[in-house]
């Protein structure tokens, strides 16, 4: 083979190969020796080819109980008695649960519609600042003053292009 | 600009009714959006109310359409000031109904206004007198793109804006349009319309939103769903069924006129008398008598010219806007004769009916 197949879970080589048949679809999964062992998968009586494809497609299982917004501290039982979320995070934390609802509550799964263009391109500049601030401290912490001036001119054109208004 | 002075001053709703399509009274839309990293309204410690109230409020007034308005936090409000807007269609009853940390801005003409912690940090609401869904979205598309730029939203590439139920995610938008079918009602078509629409995942309700009733056959049909298809879809396909909905009622109407012309000039004959002469009138007998006047207005019974004194008097004749003309708070029986004084005194120069015209006049 020309190119090596990457492991599903992490992209290194995979070394380990599987096939099975889950609602007449046929799925492969392909893993790296660590993965596989990790997973359960030297163990076949142990392992569920339908969960780890659950897994490795980016689709978390529903939330289990007891695990709390990060940001709001908002739990799945709230959701069950108030019907509305406690933050935008809560979105991420709770996606297992969310994901079965849109489909009968909704024409599609997927937004098309307005994208708040301005926000996002400022939420782009707010971490790139963000990160060059970083740099910069480290460069003057390691007395890379070249790097240092470099990275603080940076800063002056990024600052520039949020123009009169300064980052919030 | 206060509040006193919008609520005397002229709406949108009620003094620019001028819509060609008699049948479609009011084109709306909402938007809802939320700050992001910021706990949605419901979830949040007063603190953190008061903040996002400040954060807005500063936005939002801040934007052209805004330039001349009036922002108030919902506190400051008497009951009376906020049963007036609630009327108006500018806030909602959760809003008028929460305690501290929330308020709106409502611009002079009373066409935009935003109300901040309802259910999300900010719902935006464009509303125009007759049907005008690609003007509306214009306008509140302008204004949500001016607000973009000052707000950080809560936004996610594949569920769209995030808001605190799931059911407004994506476009988070609700366009509505308020619709006078008199001749539906009176053919017993309502039903049969409302499953239509429902299949077509369109919502039915009446004039005052969710489990109101519909008081002088006044409808508001909007859209159900908000994710999986961009707004211009959603407007468009909105758009039809409103389109559709109108033939049905001008066919009901002329089906009415064919069958039994007589049948319908005594109704509206007789609403025309009771309001002439009527010394009890409820808000929802008023509703329904000034509904047959506004048919009759649309059929040419009464000169069209007359259709936005009636559009005012569905406003005037609620509640609230009656206890503010007489400066004091009714009793509900005293309400009915303060209403049907005021109908009187309205109806006392209103045109003559003209019941002369042929079945196939205008409409
Ligand atoms: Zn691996
Ligand atoms: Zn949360």
């Amino acid at each position: 083979m020309a190119n090596p197949l990457k492991c599903d879970l992490c992209s290194k080589p995979a070394t380990v190969h599987l096939t099975q048949i889950v609602n007449n679809k046929v799925h492969k999964v392909d893993l790296c020796e660590e993965c596989a062992q990790a997973k359960g998968v030297t163990d076949p009586s142990g392992f569920s080819l339908a969960d780890l494809l659950l897994k490795a497609s980016l689709n978390p299982e529903v939330t289990p109980a007891g695990v709390r917004c990060e940001q709001c501290g908002f739990t799945q039982a709230d959701f069950k008695k108030h019907g509305r979320f406690g933050c935008p995070a809560c979105y991420e934390t709770f996606l297992g649960l969310v994901t079965p609802m849109l489909d009968s509550m909704h024409k599609g799964t997927a937004h098309a519609g307005k994208v708040p263009q301005k926000a996002l391109a400022r939420k782009t500049l707010h971490e790139r600042l963000s990160r060059l601030e970083l740099d910069l401290s480290e460069a003057i912490k390691a007395e890379r003053y070249e790097d240092a001036a470099r990275t603080r001119d940076e800063i002056t054109k990024v600052k520039d292009a949020f123009g009169q208004k300064p980052p919030s | 600009m206060t509040i006193a002075s919008l609520i005397d001053s002229t709406s949108e709703l009620t003094d620019s009714a001028s819509s060609k399509t008699a049948i479609v009274l009011m084109t709306r839309i909402r938007l809802a959006r939320n700050v992001a990293d910021n706990p949605f309204p419901g979830w949040a410690k007063p603190a953190q109310r008061e903040g996002i109230l400040a954060l807005c409020t500063e936005a939002v007034a801040a934007t052209p359409p805004m330039k001349r308005s009036v922002a108030f936090g919902i506190d400051e409000l008497s009951e009376l000031e906020k049963q007036i807007l609630v009327e108006r269609h500018l806030i909602s009853r959760e809003l008028s109904g929460t305690k501290a940390g929330a308020g709106a801005v409502i611009s002079k003409d009373q066409s935009v206004s935003v109300m901040i912690n309802e259910e999300d940090h900010l719902r935006i609401q464009v509303l125009r007198s007759g049907f005008q869904l690609k003007k509306a979205w214009a306008a509140i598309n302008d204004l949500d793109t001016e607000l973009e730029d000052k707000l950080d939203y809560a936004f996610s590439p594949s569920l769209g804006y995030l808001t605190a139920c799931p059911t407004n995610l994506g476009t988070a938008m609700r366009a509505s349009a308020m619709m006078h079918l008199p001749a539906l009602v009176i053919a017993s078509q309502m039903e049969k319309v409302v499953r239509a629409v429902n299949q077509l995942g369109m919502v039915v309700r009446g004039l005052f939103g969710e489990g109101s009733d519909a008081s002088g056959s006044i409808f508001q049909i909007s859209n159900q769903t908000t994710l999986g298809e961009s707004e211009e879809e959603i407007i468009k396909r909105l758009g039809s069924v409103l389109n559709s909905i109108v033939e049905h009622e001008l066919n009901a109407r002329q089906k009415l006129l064919e069958a039994d012309p007589g049948k319908l000039f005594d109704k509206i004959g007789r609403a025309y008398g009771i309001l002439q002469n009527g010394h009890l009138l409820s808000t929802t007998e008023a509703m329904n008598l000034l509904s047959l006047i506004r048919l009759g207005a649309d059929l040419g019974v009464f000169p069209e010219a007359q259709r936005c004194t009636i559009d005012r008097l569905f406003i005037e004749a609620q509640p609230g806007h009656l206890q503010h003309v007489h400066r004091g708070e009714f009793e509900p029986g005293q309400r009915d004769l303060l209403r049907a004084a005021r109908l009187r005194g309205e109806f006392a120069n209103f045109a003559k009916p003209n019941f002369t015209l042929s079945t196939d006049g205008p409409n």
